[in-house]
């Protein structure tokens, strides 16, 4: 564990410094531990992979109070508290209709659509940090089978929904938005809805499978093509 | 709205609590005008004022209330005669209010805050009125004023008209010293690249929005390329492969992978956003304790600033 200045207003606290299950848990419990020492203190709080950014009011606290707040909540962290995360399972259609470089990304692995669409499939991943838009959740590791690197030329506008993977990432694009990872599919939960309660299916810490759907179920669900 | 002007929005004091699902913060570019706007119609300290950016800004005003401009020289007219700005004056319906294009050349800030006694009314999304348009959250629908929306705003009649005497107004040049708090990835920064860093003159570019200030200048190198993304505090300076700095702003995204040297004090950044391309910046470094104090010195003169009282 190690705690940085950030900003005037900002500490940074790390936990590790790899994607991990273990790192991610750590950052979880971190948070809640956190968030409860520094009360009206705190004004934001921004969990990542391996670290949270700690933001607080200067002019109610300082640095010297928050350091040792954080420090002695921390210290005896118990990871067990953070839960295993719900378990969430998003439908997905995978189709080079629905997804443009399915067969480029199959190809470029060696491997047949459907073997990748079973090994996208088959993994659970972690909800490890969700930021870039609102909604957008970073889920992590990817079978390196099927990892791929971010397109050379992003695109200008990524759909709604698009599922896609960069390196060993993947994740759900929850608004219509520029983007430079590999469209493999799409999905028609809708990843943040501002009307609705909760906002968002996921929650940094959650657990995530992709299900296989076909077309006309993808567009029973509210898909869109 | 008879003319929404370059980019005018809707602004409170910022959205918070919500980073951890991706939504950014907000809130005015300029929290110095922005609160004094509001300090002078005697208003909440964040009661949702409009944040024109360049000017071009035609209203008619549909009740009778009290206005206020503050920020940027954009000349304020009320039924086409020119009104002082940081001054409040009473407007009847059926005026019409004006925040000017800057005259070129001037080097007098380019944000301006229009206030209205009581603050626009206008549903909190996410806990606040502030608009991100990359987001499409807040303000009235998401998005910057459009010619034909409404402001909503309560009628007020009497009130205090106050000024902020002109010896305490905030002089908006065309450079600014940004103060730093060393911090982030300093580490990966070696000593010469960051001699480099506090000693070289940078130019604002044209690409300089909401999210981020870019400039341009020497350029830095750092020992990585990247990081695990990690949050981004309000002023981080983040270095990019290209090694021309980037100072992130209220609209900033929420994580990030690249490095960073350090984050640039608020009460500065203030003046920054107050720029436009082509002028100058440098960085000084300065120690949080340093920082911490200026910050609550600030905070007190903002509550404590003699405002005169006038009346017609």
């Amino acid at each position: 564990m190690r705690l940085s200045q950030a900003g005037e207003a900002a500490l940074m606290l790390y936990l590790g410094d790899e994607t991990s299950p273990a790192v991610s848990a750590r950052v979880q419990a971190a948070a809640q531990a956190v968030e409860a020492a520094l009360g009206d203190d705190l004004v934001d709080l921004v969990p990542s992979y391996a670290s949270l950014l700690i933001i607080y009011n200067p002019l109610t606290t300082d640095h010297f109070s928050v350091g040792r707040r954080v420090r002695s909540a921390v210290g005896g962290l118990d990871t067990g508290n953070a839960g295993e995360g719900r378990e969430v399972r998003l439908p997905v259609y995978y189709h080079p209709e629905a997804g443009e470089d399915l067969e480029a990304l199959a190809q470029r692995a060696g491997l047949g659509v459907d073997e990748v669409i079973a090994i996208h499939s088959a993994t659970e991943y972690r909800v490890y940090a969700i930021g870039f838009a609102p909604g957008f959740a970073y889920l992590g590791q990817v079978d390196e089978r099927i990892a791929a690197p971010r397109l050379a030329t992003p695109r200008q506008r990524v759909p709604r929904g698009a599922v896609a993977i960069a390196d060993r990432q993947t994740a759900v694009y929850p608004a219509v938005s520029p983007g430079g990872w590999n469209l493999i599919g799409r999905c028609p939960t809708r990843m943040f809805d501002p009307a609705a309660e909760p906002t968002m299916p996921v929650a940094v810490g959650d657990r995530v499978r992709f299900e296989p759907i076909d077309r006309s179920r993808f567009l029973a669900l509210g898909g869109e093509l | 709205m008879v003319q929404p002007g370059l980019m005018s929005l809707l602004q409170d004091g910022g959205r918070y609590g919500q980073q951890r699902i991706g939504l950014t913060t907000g809130g005015p570019l300029d929290p110095e005008a922005f609160a004094l706007c509001n300090r002078l119609l005697g208003n909440d300290a964040t009661a949702t004022a409009v944040e024109v950016s360049f000017g071009g800004l035609v209203l008619t005003a549909t009740v009778d209330t009290r206005i206020c401009v503050t920020g940027a020289a954009l000349p304020l007219r009320i039924n086409g005669k020119e009104q002082a700005r940081w001054c409040v004056h009473r407007v009847g319906a059926g005026d019409e209010i004006a925040v000017d294009f800057l005259t070129a050349g001037t080097a007098a800030g380019c944000r301006a805050y229009l206030g209205v006694a009581g603050g626009f009314s206008v549903a909190p999304q996410f806990g606040s009125s502030s608009t991100v348009v990359r987001e499409h959250i807040g303000g009235l629908k998401g998005e910057k004023l459009q010619p034909g929306d409404t402001l909503p705003c309560a009628a007020s009649s009497g009130g205090p008209l106050r000024r902020l005497p002109e010896a305490l107004r905030p002089v908006y040049g065309n450079s600014v010293v940004l103060r730093v708090i060393p911090g982030y990835q300093q580490a990966h920064f070696s000593p010469l690249q960051q001699r480099r860093f506090y000693s070289s003159e940078y130019t604002v570019s044209e690409r300089c929005d909401r999210m981020g200030y870019r400039l341009e200048g020497t350029a830095i190198a750092c020992d990585i390329e990247g990081i695990l993304s990690e949050g981004i505090c309000f002023g981080a300076i983040q270095i990019p492969a290209d090694g021309q700095p980037i100072v992130l702003l209220n609209d900033r995204q929420t994580i990030g992978g690249y490095p960073k040297i350090g984050a640039a004090l608020s009460l500065d950044v203030a003046r920054l956003v107050q720029l436009t391309p082509g002028a100058t910046v440098r960085f000084e470094a300065v120690s949080r304790d340093a920082a911490h104090n200026a910050l609550h010195l600030a905070a007190h003169r903002l509550r404590t600033l003699p405002l005169a009282e006038f009346s017609l």
